[in-house]
């Protein structure tokens, strides 16, 4: 289990090559250098998101706190940005990272000392972030801005890569090396297996769901300044169009919705290839109806393949 | 009457809480326990609870249906063009409604079980499905429903609203009955265990089917009573009622983890949900705050149902829950 390529996930990448290989055939542009790299730089949105839900699901819970944690790191690094004070400018993209962090601790109060299912107390959460930040702004888009900083780290490139893409694939090395290569990941991965008998081992399984959820919440915080900076401001609801995406994303890329089993590597596969088909169906230009059918049906398509796959070996 | 109570712990809690927080709400609402005012709370609360008691039947089978929502958008949408014009009209446009429902239900009940997949996953993509057909239907909001037959079961019989009377005939006509049948015991027999309800011989694939055939029927239920209400069609509903109506069986006392809970603790926790809204509407706390109180008492009523955890004997205990 401890192999980071299995077959599941490497079928997002064979899908978006496929994705790439089709559309090049109605739509040549596909094939363009700028095209490529502008994808990377969206998907590294979901991507981020993605990469904190794959921790949380590793775990065998799931983070529907998302939408909102992004919007408020949006809010609080853009307001700080646009008080014009250059010490709080500064402290725009760590003060987001501690709120993603102590968000994700309060999801974990709750999951792992009150033992509430996460999918209805991070659902909670969210709501009560959404009124935080109804009562903060006045219902009306948040003032402020994004700072110089915020700005390349969203849009800038680095020898012709996009930057957001760069930061994307180094959280995900760091983690990846949490998961993998210290104590942590493993009672991760057995929390989301048998949650009783890792504690019987002795694990504080408590401090195993309170660190997964911070990382989690720092990932969506996170994806939230970037997306700021992408967009030079915050903007109400600006996160809820990614709560599905982002679990379809983990979820196409092999990993068990039920914990224990997966990896960050078919996320990252999933996020590009989610981020892809997103664009290729608004470059054929159908509308809203079909896009939503579509998407449906290829993720289906994928998980019941990959479920054949297996039924085929057993 | 006390062995009553302590078998029905969950259902009699919420059903007090419902109970406190209506009389709070008709005691602050400006024209206090008027028929008008209680049609439309009941209206507001009986949608929520036929969307609460469609994913009910997802989760007492240990399932979860994130397409509530979507199916409600889809059936909205389909009565909006089916439900005006002649009476046989309408009669053969509710059949079609309904029966689209199910339709839904049946095809996440099918890919489920046959496809192998986790419930969470096979609805989510579903749902997206269903809201693209949603989509085409109507693009934008729109169509218009028979009003002589909107009225008929939105406003009140006799002073009592006719929404409060549907949910005592669900209830009383449906729920009771339905509770003994072979399949609603099988039902929670499924949730319970998977392995003993199959090995004492029970078609487990066949009674998940029928949860989610059920809980899609219900979920059409709901966007055919939101289509009377509003008496339009729109096809960007689903979010709301997806989450709410997760929200709403937890507070009513259905256990995620299946097997524990019935449909009156689901319509209760749906009523809860939506009087909590309405309380905050009349209670004078500034507009801009109401959002965050609402989410505030969500999670306190989340945090309090979670506090058996406070009286388990060994840390043990509270893995198994």
């Amino acid at each position: 289990m401890n192999r980071a390529i299995t077959p599941d996930s490497l079928m997002p990448y064979i899908g978006t090559a496929l994705l790439i290989i089709a559309g090049s055939f109605f739509f040549p542009q596909i094939l363009t250098f700028d095209y490529l790299t502008q994808q990377l730089q969206i998907a590294a949105f979901l991507g981020l998101l993605a990469t904190g839900a794959t921790i949380v699901i590793l775990l065998g819970h799931i983070d529907l706190s998302v939408p909102w944690v992004l919007t408020g790191a949006a809010i609080l690094s853009t307001a700080l940005v646009g008080s014009g004070d250059p010490l709080l400018t500064a402290l725009a993209v760590p003060a987001a990272l501690a709120f993603g962090a102590l968000i994700g601790i309060v999801n974990g109060i709750g999951v792992a000392i009150l033992r509430i299912p996460s999918m209805v107390w991070t659902l909670a959460i969210n709501s009560i972030l959404l009124g935080l930040a109804v009562l903060n702004t006045g219902g009306f888009n948040p003032k402020g801005e994004a700072s110089p900083l915020m700005v390349s780290m969203a849009s800038g490139r680095v020898l012709g890569l996009p930057m957001s893409f760069l930061i994307w694939m180094a959280v995900c090395a760091v983690i990846t090396l949490f998961l993998t290569r210290t104590p942590f990941g493993r009672y991760l991965r057995s929390i989301g297996y048998n949650e009783k008998a890792t504690f019987l081992s002795g694990v504080s399984t408590p401090s195993v769901v309170f660190a997964a959820f911070a990382l989690a919440g720092m990932c969506s915080a996170m994806g939230g300044v970037l997306l700021a900076g992408y967009a030079n401001q915050a903007y109400q609801s600006m996160g809820d169009p990614f709560l599905l995406p982002t679990i379809a994303a983990v979820v196409i890329g092999g990993t068990s919705i039920l914990g224990g089993r997966g990896g960050l590597f078919g996320t990252v596969g999933g996020a590009l290839f989610i981020t892809l088909l997103t664009s290729i169906l608004s470059v054929m230009q159908i509308g809203d109806a079909w896009k939503s059918i579509v998407f449906g049906v290829i993720i289906l398509a994928m998980l019941l393949f990959q479920t054949m796959r297996k039924g085929a070996h057993a | 009457m006390l062995d009553y109570i302590r078998s029905n712990r969950r259902e009699v809690i919420a059903a007090i809480v419902l109970l406190v927080l209506l009389s709070l709400y008709l005691g602050t609402h400006p024209r206090g326990a008027s028929t008008y005012v209680l049609t439309i709370w009941a209206n507001q609360c009986l949608i929520l609870g036929l969307a609460a008691i469609a994913q009910f039947f997802a989760v007492v089978v240990r399932g979860i249906d994130l397409s509530v929502g979507a199916v409600m958008a889809l059936t909205n949408t389909l009565a909006s063009h089916l439900l005006d014009g002649s009476a046989i009209g309408i009669g053969f446009g509710i059949v079609a409604v309904l029966a689209a429902g199910a339709a839904c239900g049946l095809v996440n009940g099918l890919v489920v079980v046959y496809g192998r997949i986790q419930p969470i996953v096979v609805t989510l993509a579903t749902a997206s499905i269903f809201i693209g057909v949603a989509l085409m239907l109507r693009p934008t909001p729109g169509g218009a429903i028979n009003y002589d037959l909107a009225d008929a079961v939105t406003l009140d019989v006799f002073g009592v609203p006719t929404a409060l009377v549907l949910s005592g005939l669900l209830i009383f006509a449906f729920w009771i009955p339905f509770r003994r049948t072979g399949l609603g015991l099988g039902l929670y027999a499924l949730g319970s265990s998977e392995q003993a309800a199959f090995q004492s011989g029970l078609d487990t694939r066949l009674i998940r089917i029928a949860a989610f055939t059920l809980a899609g029927l219900f979920g059409g239920v709901a966007g055919l009573y939101y289509s009377f209400v509003t008496t339009t069609g729109d096809a960007g509903i689903a979010a709301n009622f997806t989450l709410n109506s997760i929200a709403a069986v937890v507070l009513g006392g259905v256990l995620l983890r299946g097997g524990v809970g019935s449909l009156v603790g689901a319509m209760a926790g749906a009523f809860i949900l939506k009087t909590i809204a309405s309380l905050m509407f009349f209670s004078g706390i500034p507009s801009l705050a109401q959002p965050l109180f609402e989410g505030l008492i969500l999670a306190a009523a989340i945090a309090v149902g979670g506090a058996d955890v406070l009286r388990a004997r060994n840390r043990l205990e509270v893995f198994g829950r």
